[in-house]
């Protein structure tokens, strides 16, 4: 099968659904004739036309707002913030107006919006170029929020975004976009809140998010050799969140870490240690842990940002610790 | 140079009244009445403690709602405020369905999902008050956004306050509209005071149609409380947008007669013989005289109009009192498009 890389996918996708249905356009700063600082958009403003390839003033809050209104009119708005954490200039339209407004309108609204753009620390990004953000986008009733680790994934998921009538959110990790995958020609979509299992074990389960997917799966292949055999789950999606297949790895397992590179408090680790213990205390052989990134915001220079993030090192030290107890 | 292009000079009413048609004209006067009763029977609501949550009225200020959506049709998208009563009823709400949702019945025009602050009537293009003061003015450059690429000739009309032109969104969204020519209405009502705070204490220029022109687009100012100017200049900004020719800012001048909210003090930031004065230039008695001297409509006319609106706000109180309570079980409906 042929290999594309996830900007490839997710593009793959933009242009095939752009193709079939009129109503889609995207926004964002550089996405016209430019292609986008990530090539999300490349070549499409030759395809589509710059009412459909829109590039904006930098005013995240205007172009969130106005896309809002778009959405509720008939037409299917993508917005590319190239690094999403320049939405938190529009994030009153998100959290009071997006999210809130098939709600309000007792359903008689729907709200295909889609909110993309890249997040995670690396690269010495430095701190506004390098949020998550997905526990507080997750917080909010009335919005999806998808989290693809390959291309393969990327483009069923983003498929199903471009397709749906809620509001999207589509954060993609910058380490991950130039990685390959097989993707097949033929049409497919991956729905939301259905995860993967990554790797199957017996002796503990590892939920991994973004990027700490790929950092798990290389330690959960080392200490294969030692006998310790890791059950690596991707959620895929945080909202909707599939608890019941981490459920099922938690009663064969008994045991739960969850590795995430943004911060503890409050976070998506927290909501999935409170709901296994809520249903398996039973099965649990031992405390679930969590590995997360420092709760601070991301530092620039390298051993900052080393010390920072969740190293494989650190995952490894944390599923021997579980194993022991 | 674009504002020059954009004739409103000198107003004339006898002109106006020439202009419209005696159905028109009653129209115009039904529509501002029809507010008046139904707010002040709110008020009442509110006072009786029919209406558990927040009331913002409108009263004094129905010319503008009334004189603008007049030349609007179902399919033309309106975006609205937390003072909202008025567009809603403009653009079509019934009586019964906005003080159903007041009261918070299942019957209500947001199902009793919203109250007085997020009424909605998608279908007939009232797309929402909103109790976040800005986001309508985006919300409706959006709905002109999607009417041109859809191709068609509808319009996106945004209503707010002079509280909401030194807010962020109105700049984005005026530049926003005005860079891609898009088929939006921005309608200012001025009524000089965000809640209680006087606007010219936080503006330097209080003319915001001058700053239209920073925008390169028209912007009019209007005597908001004379419904045949706001009727005859809005007609011009939706013409505009309907051809193709971009968005129009317009600075409608009016009063609040009435409290910010039902409940609150009226005092400390403004006289009670500046709202007598603006009380006497109530812009419904002003069209009814009119109508009357210009022998356009007789009292009787006016009276006919009268009854036929007290008796629907009476049945619409009925309505509200024995519609049912929304299901307690329905609470979690439409988060999702998909249900909960």
């Amino acid at each position: 099968m042929r290999e594309l890389t996830y900007i490839e996918a997710t593009h793959e996708a933009l242009s095939e659904e752009m193709a079939k249905d009129p109503t889609i356009f995207v926004v964002g700063e550089g996405i016209g004739e430019r292609g986008g600082n990530f090539n999300t958009t490349k070549g499409l403003y030759d395809l589509y036309g710059p009412r459909r390839l829109r590039d904006t003033p930098i005013c995240e809050r205007g172009f969130v707002g106005l896309c809002t209104g778009a959405a509720m009119t008939g037409t299917r708005p993508v917005v590319d913030f190239m690094f999403l954490d320049f939405i938190l200039d529009g994030f009153g339209e998100l959290a009071n107006q997006i999210s809130k407004m098939q709600y309000m309108s007792s359903g008689r609204l729907k709200m295909p919006i889609v909110l993309r753009g890249c997040i995670g620390m690396g690269g010495a990004t430095a701190t506004h170029h390098s949020g998550n953000y997905y526990p507080i986008f997750a917080h909010l009733p009335g919005s999806r929020v998808v989290l693809p680790t390959n291309a393969y994934d990327a483009k069923g998921l983003f498929k199903t975004a471009l397709r749906s009538d809620d509001p999207v959110l589509f954060l993609e990790h910058k380490t991950l976009l130039n990685t390959k995958t097989p993707v097949p020609t033929e049409e497919y979509t991956i729905p939301f809140g259905e995860a993967a299992v990554v790797r199957q074990g017996e002796d503990l389960t590892v939920v991994a998010l973004t990027l700490m997917v790929h950092k798990t799966l290389e330690v959960s292949q080392k200490l294969a050799g030692e006998g310790i055999s890791v059950e690596l789950i991707d959620p895929r999606t945080v909202a909707p969140l599939d608890i019941d297949t981490i459920l099922t790895s938690v009663r064969k397992t008994g045991r739960l870490l969850i590795v995430d590179e943004t911060f503890a408090p409050c976070g998506i680790g927290s909501e999935i240690a409170a709901q296994i213990q809520e249903q398996a205390f039973d099965d649990l052989d031992a405390p679930i842990r969590r590995l997360n990134g420092l709760h601070t915001p991301t530092p620039y220079s390298a051993p900052l940002e080393k010390a920072a993030i969740p190293q494989p090192s650190q995952i490894e030290q944390a599923i021997r610790d579980l194993m022991a107890e | 140079m674009m504002s020059q292009q954009f004739e409103i000079g000198h107003y004339d009413v006898a002109e106006a009244i020439d202009h419209l048609s005696k159905e028109q004209l009653l129209s115009l006067y039904r529509t501002m009445l029809t507010i008046r009763r139904t707010e002040e029977q709110l008020a009442r609501s509110y006072a009786g403690g029919k209406i558990p949550g927040a009331c913002h009225t409108y009263v004094g200020e129905e010319a503008i709602a009334s004189g603008v959506c007049g030349h609007l049709n179902h399919d033309d998208a309106i975006f609205s405020t937390h003072r909202g009563h008025g567009h809603a009823l403009a653009k079509g709400v019934s009586i019964k369905e906005l003080i159903a949702e007041l009261y918070g019945k299942a019957t209500g025009c947001s199902q009793g999902r919203g109250g007085s602050m997020h009424l909605f009537s998608p279908e007939i293009g009232l797309m929402g008050t909103s109790g976040i003061v800005g986001p309508c003015i985006l919300q409706a450059a959006g709905a002109g956004y999607s009417f041109q690429l859809l191709e068609t000739d509808r319009v996106g009309v945004a209503f707010f306050g002079d509280g909401g032109v030194s807010n962020g969104a109105f700049h984005e969204g005026l530049n926003l509209a005005a860079i891609w020519d898009l088929p939006t209405i921005f309608v200012l009502e001025d009524n000089q005071f965000a809640t209680e705070v006087a606007f010219n204490t936080v503006a330097r220029i209080t003319d915001v149609a001058k700053r239209a022109e920073g925008y390169g687009i028209p912007g009019v100012t209007v005597d908001g409380n004379n419904v045949l100017e706001v009727h005859r200049v809005a007609g011009e900004a939706v013409r505009r947008a309907r051809n193709g020719e971009g968005p129009t800012l317009l600075d409608c001048k009016t009063y609040r007669t009435r409290p910010h909210a039902e409940g609150m003090r009226d005092g400390g930031y403004r006289t009670a013989e500046d709202v007598e004065a603006w009380k006497a230039r109530d812009p419904i008695e002003q069209l009814g005289d009119r109508l009357v001297t210009d022998g356009v409509a007789s009292d009787d006319d006016l009276d006919e109009i009268e009854a036929e609106i007290t008796s629907e706000v009476k049945a619409g109180v009925a309505f509200a009192e024995s519609s049912p309570w929304p299901d307690p079980t329905t609470v979690m409906d439409h988060t999702f498009s998909s249900g909960s």
